[in-house]
Parts: C-alpha cells; structure tokens; sequence
C-alpha cells in the first residue's frame, strides 16, 4: 500500500504527550514530583506532618460506614444485575469489597469471597497469577495490582488486553484519588481496612470512566483527540498561556480542554504528559458539572507521571461564554491565588486576541463526515499518529449515527486483530455484507477505516491514499503539533 | 472609603447542601444534578453593610471523607467558618461537631461561627430538631439558622449575618488576619488577591509595597 505522504500525518519533531501503547501496565514508577520539589526547597515540612496525623486518624474509626439494607435481595435472582454486558469488581487483597459497578457491594460480599479466594488459591498452590476464565461467551478477568485485586466478567467481545486495559484505568482512577503510597500505607496498617470509606465520592469517576472507555475511542487508541483550530489560533493560545505562566514557579502543566477535546497543553521542560493520565483528567471533568460554577482548587495524583504524590490543580472554566476547561497543575499546595490571577490574565489575552470566539466557532462547528469532506465509498475512519499519540475521526454519519456502539465494536474488533499479542497483524480487510473494515498497523500510525459493502481492496487501498493526503493536509488544524513549555 | 475583605469557609458532611447554598447565593440559581465538590471551590461576593462594603472570599470545601486532610488549608486564617448540615440526616449534624472541635483546636483566632441547617423544605423527614441546633450553636457561641437551598429560604440572612459579624469583628480589631483597607475597593480586588497569595503561604512577610496599601491591622504572617 503505498501513498504520497512521506510523514505521516500528525506527526511532529516533539510531543506533548508520552507515546505508548494504550495495553501497557505500568509497572515501573518515576518520580517526578521528587525531583520537581527537590528544585525547590521544601518548606513544607511542617505542614506534611500535620496531614500524616489527619491520615491515620481517619483508619482508626471505619465503623459504621457500610450500611447494609436488611432486605438481603439476592442479586443472582435479580435478572437485571445478571443481564450486565460488563461487571466490574474491584476487593482488597483480604477480599473486603472496594467497588463494584452494579449493586451494593455489601450483598455481594459473597462473591468477594469467591473471588479474592480463586486468586489466592491459584497463587498459594503454582505460585503463579490467575488471568482469565473462559465460560461459554462471557470472559471473567482477574488482575492482581497490590494492594487490590481487579475482576471484570464480560459479555462484550472486547479482548483480553483490552478488558484489562480497562482494569488499569479502574486503578489508576483510585490511584489517582488517593495516590499509590497512601494505598499502601492503609494496607499496610491495616490488612483489613474498608476503603470505600475513602473512596465515597470517587465510585462516580470510576462508573463514569467505565462508560467513557466502553464509548470512546481514545481510550481503544490510548490517544488524546485535539479541538480543530488554525494552528495560528492554536499557537496564540499557548503563547497567552505561558505569558500568564511564565514565572510561575513549579507550574507543571496547563492544560486547556472543551467538549472532551485537547485545546493545547503546554508543560514544564523535560516532563511530559501520559495519555493516560490525561483521559483520568478528561473523566474528572466529564463527570463534574459542579466544576462550571467556580474557580476550584483540588488535589491530584496523575499515575502516569508520579503515582506517589499529589499535583495541585487549579480548575476552571474560561468564562460563562467559553465553555473551555482550564486546569492549572503544580506541585505547591499553596498557590491557588497566583493562578487564579494567571488565569485571568490568560481569559483576557484570549478575549484580546479573538481566541474565545476562535475555540466556539470550532466547538459549534460539526466536523466534516467522510461524505462531506468527498469520500462517498468511505463511511468513517480513526487515524491515530503513534508518535504524537493524537487522533483524528470525522463526524459519525448514517447508518452509525444510530449505531454508535456497533461501530466502536467494529473498531475494538480489528484493534484486537492488530494488536493481539500471539499473532498481531498489520493489515486486516474484513468484509461482510454490512460493511468492509480496514485496519493498518504502521511503524507511524494507525489506521481504522469502515468502508461502504460493496468496494474492492484496490479501491480501499486508493483511498487510503486519498485519505492520508487529505488528513495531511489539514494536519495544522486536526493536532497539535507544537510542544509548548512554559 | 473603608472597605472589610474577609476569607469564608464552608463545612459539613457530604451532600448537606454547601454548594447549593452558596450558589443559591451568589448566583441565585438551584440545580438537583449538582455534583459533589472535588477539593474546594472558589467563590467571592460582596455585601454593602451600614453602607460599608464587605467583600467575602468564600471557600466551599468538600464533604468527602478523602478531602478531609485539606481543610486546613481553607480554614486556616479564615475569619468566619459556615457549618452546614441537613436537617433530615442526624449523621450530619454529629460532623458539625467534630468540625467544630477541630476548628477549636487548630484555629486560635477569632472566627464568626453560623451552623445552617438546611433541606427544610424537607421539613416532615426532618430528624435535627430546631431547638437540638439552637442549643449546640448556643453553646459554641455561633449564629444559628435554618434554610432550604431548594426553596430560597433563609439563604440570605446566613451570608449577612456573616457580613455583620465581619464587620464587627474589623471594629473591634480582635483579629489580625481579617483585612480592612481604606482604599478604592477596585484597587484592592485587584490587589487583595496577591496579598493572599503571601498570606495562605503563612510564612512569608507580606512585601511593602502591599503593606503600604494595608490599612490598620496589618496581614498576618502566623500560623494557626
Ligand atoms: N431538598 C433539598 N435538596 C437540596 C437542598 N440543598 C441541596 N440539595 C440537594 O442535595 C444534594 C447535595 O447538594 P450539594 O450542594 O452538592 O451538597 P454539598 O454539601 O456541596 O456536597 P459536597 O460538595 O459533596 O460536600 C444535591 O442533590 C442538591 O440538589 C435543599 O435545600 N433541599
Ligand atoms: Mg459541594
């Protein structure tokens, strides 16, 4: 297959954002907070302190938090629990129940038990990890990250790898609430510790980031989808950010985002962003209307880029007539006032500079679909480029419109082809009388493209061409190709 | 013109209703799908008392439990503490209290202090009695009001009598991190912000060039 485009598309000499395979467990941490803060000098020393004490304070009294309702419904008896395509269960290594994506974990303690004894027989007797059971088509996947124990019972056709990607997000969420040292340390006090207590509130997220991975396809890409804007604009915007910024110190990153669509991320030298961690933010936004009302101020443990530690966020949106979302990362607690005065130097450079009016025209003009950008074979596509891990789709048309979750299933089905890991392939043409699907692996890309029933492989293969020309014509507007920092 | 610039804080148990009546406040606006705060939000509002002007920077913490460890930051140096609790859930009611401990052991200054039971458009599942909540907030020296976010009730006697008790307490000079100032209010918005900067950071000595502007009491460098 060849095509004229000798780049591919989307790609750029630095990124944003880490490139790396949505599948991938993070197993090896860094530890960027410490190196960030040991620039500085800590003088917060004192303060730590006196949270440490708030901390253990709070393992003492777990009583009464689980509320059990008396009127033991069995859920197994109940057709509606048992007809979920996709349980979710997260337990401690002691099997306490954590979470659980439908019903009362409490009544479902049970299961728990099952579970967390599956895990541990199959460790204690071959020293070795249980991964997945197959039972006619429902797939039940276990994976162990200490201190928790995953589990997901699937009637999806979503792949092992992808199920467990899922899984990895489920953990990086709670992570990302409580970060990876203090998960350890409350285990490590206490084997038997009830952590919904601390996790009230955060159950939301990981239901919402469920959703979000069952719905979009960034999370099947593990890429960030970019906000289309005249790369001028987009250049603007982050120059008006890092000349807000620019001597704030420890200011990690600032990230701009609308309508679930990168605006410009712009990062401290030497420290990049993981997708990953960047889809965690996304659901934190996604998931809190209550965001939109103010100027908000929370901590925020981003896996990815430290799992030890908390960033310190200053969230907020542009204005009452831009709905674009603003978050401000840092590793000083006590900062809120500077980036709130950084954030509206930045709201009144944009207004300046027509930037506002730039970002809603783009959030209320709908892409082009296939037909309107003149493919009338092709139907929809994802062209994801490896290197900047951003990806482009156009506008869903008929029959998807209607069939968005088929669509999604037909990409996760020739995602899988090109990415199972006994035999990946690097081209799949896959026709049925429905539709054809392509799906092409490249050193620099990747490509899903849905065809109209009725082409033959060498009109695809021409209009692959045709497509990444016309994507690589637009790649100034589609991604973000400049890496700002402040 | 003299002006009192006081620092807010919000708390009570999760789902209480500090958010709605906040924004029920400031923005005179109610939604049911409100989600829970992440952290702490931000708000300002300005109310004219005995034509002084009280400008009041309001943080509205977060009920969950796995934000608890941050309150000090918001109640530290603040002049007045809201603790909000729902009528109808007993449990809430009982973290006022451990709220207000807290507030007595870290917090050595002077705060105005307002338990607010709200949801009483809730009024038949109501499990707080009115004279259980007048009899607490007797006893700790705090205002008490009832009001429903939902309704507009009572919402508004909440943030004046925090206004009045600003105001009061700037007279009085009992306290050195409440901020009064003698300048144009528009100058001091614009500066007030940098001055918290400092103050919140607790350890350094507020610059001159602010202190020049600072009438009175100057900002405080201590920490509670
Ligand atoms: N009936 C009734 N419901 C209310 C009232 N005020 C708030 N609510 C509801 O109570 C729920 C919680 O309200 P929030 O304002 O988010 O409570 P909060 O105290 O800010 O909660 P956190 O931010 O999680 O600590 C929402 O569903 C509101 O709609 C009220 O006066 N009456
Ligand atoms: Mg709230």
């Amino acid at each position: 297959m060849s095509s004229t485009v000798e780049v591919e598309p989307g790609a750029a000499p630095e990124s944003v954002l880490v490139t790396a395979d949505s599948c991938e467990n993070f197993e090896h941490m860094n530890s960027s907070l410490e190196e960030i803060k040991n620039l500085i000098e800590i003088k917060q020393a004192a303060e730590e302190s006196t949270i440490e004490t708030v901390v253990s304070e709070n393992l003492e009294e777990t009583g009464n938090f689980s509320e059990c309702d008396d009127d033991e419904d069995d859920y197994v008896q109940n057709s509606e629990w048992t007809s979920r395509k996709k349980q979710v269960f997260v337990l401690s290594m002691a099997g306490k129940p954590i979470y659980s994506r439908y019903g009362n974990e409490d009544k479902l303690a049970w299961l728990f038990g099952v579970m967390q004894t599956l895990v541990s027989f199959v460790q204690s007797t071959n020293d070795d990890c249980i991964k997945s059971i197959h039972a006619g088509d429902t797939t039940f996947v276990f994976l162990v990250k200490k201190p928790l124990i995953l589990v997901t019972v699937s009637k999806t056709h979503e792949s092992e790898n992808q199920l467990i990607s899922q899984l990895n997000y489920v953990f990086n969420q709670i992570t990302s609430t409580l970060t990876l040292t203090r998960l350890n340390k409350i285990y490590e006090q206490r084997q038997n510790y009830d952590l919904r207590r601390q996790l009230t509130g955060a159950e939301r997220l990981i239901d919402h980031l469920l959703d979000f991975t069952e719905k979009e396809p960034s999370f099947l890409l593990g890429a960030v989808q970019c906000l289309p804007l005249a790369s001028s604009v987009r250049n603007t915007i982050s120059s008006a950010i890092t000349g807000a910024c620019n001597k704030i110190k420890n200011l990690v990153f600032a990230i701009l985002l609308a309508n679930n669509k990168l605006i410009t991320l712009v990062r401290m030298k030497k420290y990049c962003l993981h997708p990953a961690d960047l889809h965690l933010i996304f659901n934190l936004v996604q998931a809190s209307e209550s965001l939109k009302n103010s100027e908000n101020w929370t901590p925020l443990c981003l896996p990815r880029f430290d799992s030890s530690g908390f960033l310190y966020c200053h969230v907020s949106y542009l204005s009452e007539d831009c709905q674009a979302c603003l978050l401000l990362l840092t590793v000083e607690r006590d900062v809120f006032y500077v980036l709130s005065q950084a954030k509206q130097a930045i709201v009144e450079k944009l207004r300046r500079t027509n930037c506002l009016e730039a970002i809603n025209n783009s959030l209320t003009t709908n892409e082009e679909t296939c037909l309107t950008a003149g493919f009338t074979e092709l139907r929809h596509y994802l062209y994801k480029c490896k290197s900047t891990a951003q990806f482009y789709q156009p506008s869903l048309a008929p029959p998807y419109t209607l069939e968005k979750e088929r669509l999604l299933e037909l990409y996760k089905r020739a995602h899988q082809h090109l990415h199972c890991s006994s035999r990946p392939l690097k081209l799949v043409f896959e026709k049925s009388s429905k539709e054809v699907v392509l799906a092409w692996d490249t050193k620099g890309f990747e490509l899903y493209v849905v065809f109209e029933p009725l082409i033959d492989t060498t009109g695809a293969i021409n209009l692959v061409g045709k497509l990444l020309n016309w994507i690589k014509n637009r790649e100034d507007k589609l991604f973000h190709l400049n890496a700002p920092t402040f | 013109m003299k002006t009192v610039v006081g620092k807010v804080v919000v708390l009570g148990h999760l789902g209480v209703g500090k958010t709605s009546t906040i924004t029920r406040y400031v923005e005179n606006s109610f939604s049911h799908q409100v989600t829970p705060t992440i952290g702490a939000s931000f708000f300002t509002c300005k109310i004219t008392v005995q034509s002084i002007p009280i400008k009041m920077q309001i943080w509205d913490t977060a009920g969950q439990e796995r934000f608890k460890a941050l309150a000090p930051m918001f109640y530290r140096n603040a002049n007045a503490a809201i603790l909000v609790f729902d009528i109808t859930n007993q449990q809430s009611f009982d973290s006022i209290k451990t709220w207000v401990d807290e507030l007595k052991r870290n917090v050595e200054e002077a705060m105005v202090l307002c338990v607010v039971g709200n949801k009483i458009d809730l009024m038949h599942e109501r499990k707080v009695s009115k004279e259980e909540g007048l009899k607490y907030s007797n006893s700790i020296g705090a205002s008490y009001f009832e009001c429903s976010a939902k309704d507009d009730q009572g919402v508004g006697v909440v943030f004046e009598n925090i206004a009045l008790g600003l105001l009061r307490m700037s007279v009085g000079k009992s306290n050195n991190t409440l901020k009064v100032y003698d300048d144009d209010i528009n100058d001091i918005m614009a500066k007030s912000s940098e001055l918290d900067a400092t103050d919140v950071g607790n350890e350094e000595v507020v610059s001159i060039s602010i202190k020049s502007i600072a009438h009175g009491d100057t900002v405080s460098s201590k920490c509670c």
